[in-house]
């Protein structure tokens, strides 16, 4: 069995995955990015080998992606953000579009062909109103950790409005809400629909077409993905559960095997 | 003296500024406190802290004024006045030769143009979000574990400033920290963070236009480096006094001044 990996190193998590040539997942890991970026990737990787139960020596080529990509230095290759989304959401659902990716610091939505091209492109990385930290902010404010999200905003009844302009005014619109009376799964709620009103204003300037497919570690809440259909209609895809924040990593890997095959094909040496 | 005192209460997104004036419109009494959660409790608060600073009854001031993001949170106040107005009134008071103030808060900062006497010709703010700051130099000194006092000191002793391209508070953070990765040291880094939010301020400003003697007010006149990176930014020496952080509560007790004998909106405060 031949084994590729990949890795996503992110502003705030570093995912890491391994592949087999069959197109099985043999092993994920993820930690916090930090600032030793390194270490962060060697351990990531470590927990996707522990899982598959191989050793370092079983992967055959490794890929590195998102914005430490470079600075990885027991990389064989590495591959832009978008280039490794379009292949790791295609690994899921070939018919993929539009993608939209909310990270922990930045919004992207991209429109692919049905080769996987990158046909448009949009990004916001100067403004947490539209990322993961946003979301994460408003749940500090409210004395709740990120995990807690999910589960918090099954209980809302109703969304309170939240204007979503700064994260840190988010703050005093909170105060404001707590101070009124208004539950913490309301304001939680109304924080998530700001998030997806940016996000599908994103997703409209690259002329987005269906299939969606939507990725990054806040898909993981159900609520999400439900607003998000309230806006697109039919044909949202979502990458199951743990897998949902791995894509990149996922698409690294699948890059990866690719290139292997093309360089064996190629007759060069493997590499070490 | 009966009610011939007045007083101004300057309710900060981050810390609510009280003052007390005689007839002659010397300060008599000033407090300074966090604002917290409950706006209406600080409010009352810091009034009472500067009514026992000056050794007045409540019953000795014959007006109130409210000022600041939570002026209609000052229930015993008997009218309100922008905060723009206030600071532009105290500036002109102090520094009877200003024509342009700059304010920087907690969360905002604004440029005011003033014409002889204090009334308001322009002014320009950030609305949409809390880029350039009081908040940004408290993210930034967050993410390096410095108090708010040492922030001055600490960039003071920098050398060559880093160069900090994050717009956005809660992003600043991790840029503080990667640069502390890539071997910076800390006052070099600080250095930085003072001269991009010092920039952005200075953008400010030429948009209302730029006319000397300028007067610098808010809580962010306490750090001695964010005065001299202004300075040497507008090649001038900005006016900044001990009552630079009250300047708003300073006008709005100016104001009020003026009311002293004049139908009162709201009862008086009870005196403990």
């Amino acid at each position: 069995m031949r084994y590729t990996a990949g890795i996503d190193v992110g502003s705030t998590y570093t995912k890491a995955a391994i592949i087999a040539d069959d197109g099985e997942i043999v092993g994920t890991g993820m930690r916090s990015t930090g600032f030793r970026l390194e270490v962060a990737a060697n351990e990531a990787l470590d927990q996707a080998l522990a899982k598959g139960q191989l050793a370092r020596e079983a992967v055959d080529y490794l890929a590195t992606t998102g914005y430490g990509r470079t600075m990885i230095s027991f990389r064989d290759v590495q591959a832009t953000d978008l280039t490794a989304q379009s292949w790791g959401t295609r690994f899921f659902f070939p018919g993929t579009r539009t993608v939209l990716d909310v990270g922990g610091q930045t919004m992207k939505a991209m429109r692919i062909d049905e080769a996987g091209k990158v046909r448009s492109f949009r990004l916001n990385d100067k403004c947490a109103a539209g990322t993961g930290a946003f979301l994460e902010k408003t749940a500090r404010y409210l004395g709740h950790r990120i995990e807690e999200i999910g589960p918090m905003v099954e209980h809302s009844a109703e969304a309170v409005p939240i204007s979503g302009v700064c994260a840190v005014f988010a703050e005093s619109e909170v105060i404001n809400h707590v101070s009124q009376g208004c539950s913490p799964a309301d304001i939680m709620h109304g924080a998530m629909r700001s998030l997806i009103e940016r996000s599908v204003r994103l997703m409209k300037r690259v002329r987005m077409e269906p299939e969606f497919t939507l990725v990054g570690g806040i898909m993981r809440f159900p609520t999400m993905v439900s607003v998000m259909r309230e806006h697109l209609g039919d044909g949202v895809n979502v990458p199951p559960e743990p897998l949902v924040q791995f894509t990149g990593a996922i698409g690294a890997a699948v890059l990866a095997a690719r290139r292997l095959e093309k360089l064996q094909a190629e007759g060069s040496a493997s590499p070490a | 003296m009966e009610s011939g005192y007045a007083g101004g209460v300057d309710v900060g997104s981050t810390q609510t500024k009280a003052v007390v004036v005689d007839p002659d419109a010397t300060i008599v009494g000033q407090s300074l406190i966090d604002t917290g959660a409950n706006v209406v409790t600080a409010a009352e608060r810091a009034f009472e802290l500067a009514l026992e600073q000056g050794g007045i009854r409540a019953s000795d001031v014959g007006y109130v004024i409210g000022t600041g993001y939570g002026r209609y949170k000052v229930e015993f106040g008997d009218d309100q006045v922008t905060e723009i107005v206030c600071h532009a009134r105290g500036a002109a008071h102090m520094f009877p030769e200003t024509r342009t103030v700059l304010d920087m808060g907690g969360q905002d900062t604004k440029a005011i143009r003033v014409q002889s006497g204090g009334d308001v010709l322009d002014f320009c703010m950030n609305d949409k979000c809390a880029a350039g700051t009081g908040r940004f130099l408290q993210s930034a000194a967050a993410a390096l574990d410095l108090g708010l006092s040492d922030l001055g000191p600490t960039a003071l002793r920098g050398e060559k400033p880093v160069d900090i391209s994050t717009t956005c508070t809660v992003f600043a953070e991790s840029e503080v920290l990667s640069w502390l990765a890539r071997g910076k040291k800390i006052e070099d880094i600080m250095l930085g963070v003072h001269r991009s939010i010092g920039s952005r301020s200075f953008g400010l400003l030429r948009r209302v236009g730029i006319e000397e003697e300028i007067t610098f007010t808010g809580g962010v006149t306490k750090n001695a480096a964010m005065v001299a990176v202004m300075n040497e930014l507008l090649d001038a020496t900005l006016n900044v006094s001990e009552e630079s952080h009250y300047m708003g509560a300073i006008g709005a007790a100016l104001f009020a001044l003026e009311r002293v004998g004049q139908p009162r909106a709201a009862k008086e405060m009870e005196t403990a």
